[in-house]
């Protein structure tokens, strides 16, 4: 089986800045992935390129086996990769509800009827029921990340791709978004989730990987990465503990 | 009684100016797009429903069956072949060529049609009335119109809020590249907006013909009727379009009867006021 995601030799620079310079990546169906770098590192715009809304100066994207470097945005979607944003982005005068109606008819293209049932099953996995008819632009921080997650579920996707959850919350609503992304890690959804917040990554994922200068400078468990040299020294300043 | 049937005209005319102005603020909605040439379609709507009635022998509201999904069809090729790609961070490019479509259709319906004023027939609808109490007339027609104007309105606000479509609108219209990684593709819902607002400027334009004389030179002056209506009800806001145009029907028509030359005056004067006060409009939409 191929792996779910492959990246071959992604490269994309803004002017004189090379945010990846060959990056070669794959991962695998149901494996968990942390994305670990300092800021600028280029890890964001890396979800930017596997989902289509930034275009890569050169290399190919395959999806389980295909490859999508030349889909739009939405197709990549509805063939199942979605992810969130760090900056929680909700459609602000859309209901929470129709938040997920909407990924859930057009990027799972299901219908209406049949999304209502599954849109409200993951409201309450998020725990985000009682604020379903409450319009999105309203919510806390915490209620915005989580429907961020649920939106994203609500597409349906085999490949979920997490831009830094936990940032900005306090350690236990941290701590109840972690749960939530465990568990859907067991239903079967790969993730690849980039965060600084290293016992959050840690109590979730198998193998992360650390971009730096535009390539994959170590790789391995959350552990193991933060004892490499390597890493110390692109972190320089910021304090590690796992 | 003759200021109540002032009034009561002017509402009746205030439904059409409704539909002018819910055209246009459906596409600004969507797509951050100020249609120029909007006027010119409802004028163009006109003409074909001129070319329909008098080819198929249609009466002007079955020709309605025709020119609609006409209209709509061509406001999905126009976006999708041309409005797409003038859209982005600049707001000048889809103005400029707006204007320049203006142009063109204009000259183009000179061009074929003459400058001669036309009207469509409605045979004896037209002159067909009810009496109210109170012993004031008010023709079948108008008030057709006025009630067809509220349906596309109450359609439109079913369509925006109910339906997975509206939906798509309206997460389009909040934020588009984030609408994309929902599965939604810009360039058809956009195309569909356009195809649905041509939909309504086919309607208007149709009611237009019924109503009064048309030549191809009065397209921008519906625009701007649109644009108080919009402004007077509040951006955002589809009652409060109906509502805007009402009231500018009602100015309008207020101003007719103390001077026959003031009628457009007195709607500009309301416009002008409303900007003054409530520059947000009567009912503006609350954004979260």
């Amino acid at each position: 089986m191929p792996p779910i995601l492959a990246l071959e030799g992604i490269a994309k620079r803004f002017g004189a800045v090379v945010v990846a310079d060959g990056i070669d990546l794959s991962v695998q169906a149901g494996e968990a992935l942390g994305v670990l770098g300092p800021n600028g590192a280029g890890k964001t715009t890396l979800f930017g390129i596997i989902t289509g809304t930034v275009e890569p100066d050169g290399g190919r994207i395959l999806f389980a086996g295909r490859d999508v470097t030349r889909l739009s945005p939405a197709r990549r979607c509805r063939l199942g990769i979605a992810r969130s944003f760090q900056i929680p982005q909700p459609f602000g005068g859309l209901t929470v509800f129709e938040n997920l109606l909407t990924a859930a008819c057009f990027g799972a293209g299901i219908a209406e009827r049949a999304a209502y049932g599954e849109c409200l099953d993951i409201l309450d996995r998020c725990g985000l029921v009682e604020k379903a008819n409450l319009r999105a632009g309203k919510l806390t921080l915490l209620d915005r990340k989580r429907l961020e997650l649920a939106r994203a579920l609500a597409t349906r996707p085999r490949l979920l791709l997490l831009d830094e959850v936990a940032g900005g919350l306090t350690e236990p609503e941290a701590r109840q978004l972690v749960e939530l992304i465990r568990a859907l890690r067991s239903s079967g959804i790969t993730i690849v989730w980039i965060e600084h917040v290293l016992h959050a990554l840690a109590a979730v994922v198998d193998r992360v990987v650390v971009l730096h200068g535009g390539g994959v400078i170590a790789e391995g468990s959350v552990a193991e990465v933060v004892r490499n040299p390597a890493v110390a020294e692109v972190y320089m300043g910021i304090p590690v503990d796992a | 009684m003759d200021w109540v049937n002032t009034i009561l005209q002017g509402v009746l005319l205030g439904g059409l100016y409704a539909l002018f102005a819910a055209g246009l603020s459906l596409i600004f909605g969507v797509m951050r797009l100020v249609n120029v040439a909007h006027g010119d379609l409802i004028v163009l709507a006109a003409y074909l429903a001129l070319v329909v009635t008098g080819t198929l022998g249609l009466d002007p509201l079955a020709a309605l069956a025709v020119v609609v999904p006409l209209m709509a069809l061509l406001g999905y090729l126009l976006q999708r072949l041309l409005l797409n790609r003038t859209l982005g961070d600049d707001l000048l490019p889809p103005l400029l060529v707006t204007f320049g479509l203006s142009v063109i259709i204009q000259n183009a319906l000179l061009e074929i049609f003459s400058a001669d004023s036309r009207r469509l027939q409605a045979g004896p609808l037209e002159v067909a009335s009810l009496t109210l109490p109170g012993g004031l007339a008010v023709g079948v027609l108008p008030l057709l119109q006025f009630f067809l104007a509220v349906l596309v309105i109450a359609g439109l606000q079913l369509l925006f809020y109910r339906t997975p479509l509206g939906r798509a609108f309206r997460a389009t219209s909040d934020d588009p590249a984030v609408a994309r990684l929902m599965g939604l593709d810009n360039r058809h819902v956009f195309a569909l907006a356009m195809a649905l607002s041509l939909a309504v400027v086919a309607v208007a334009g149709v009611l237009l013909a019924v109503r009064s004389n048309f030549d191809p030179a009065i397209g921008p002056a519906r625009l701007i009727f649109g644009f108080e209506a919009v402004i007077i009800g509040g951006l955002g806001s589809l009652w409060g379009t109906l509502v805007g145009g009402v009231l500018l029907g009602v100015a309008q028509s207020v101003g007719a009867k103390l001077d026959p030359g003031w009628q457009i005056l007195a709607g500009h004067l309301l416009f002008l006021l409303v900007l003054a006060i409530r520059p947000e409009g009567l009912f503006p939409k609350v954004r979260g």
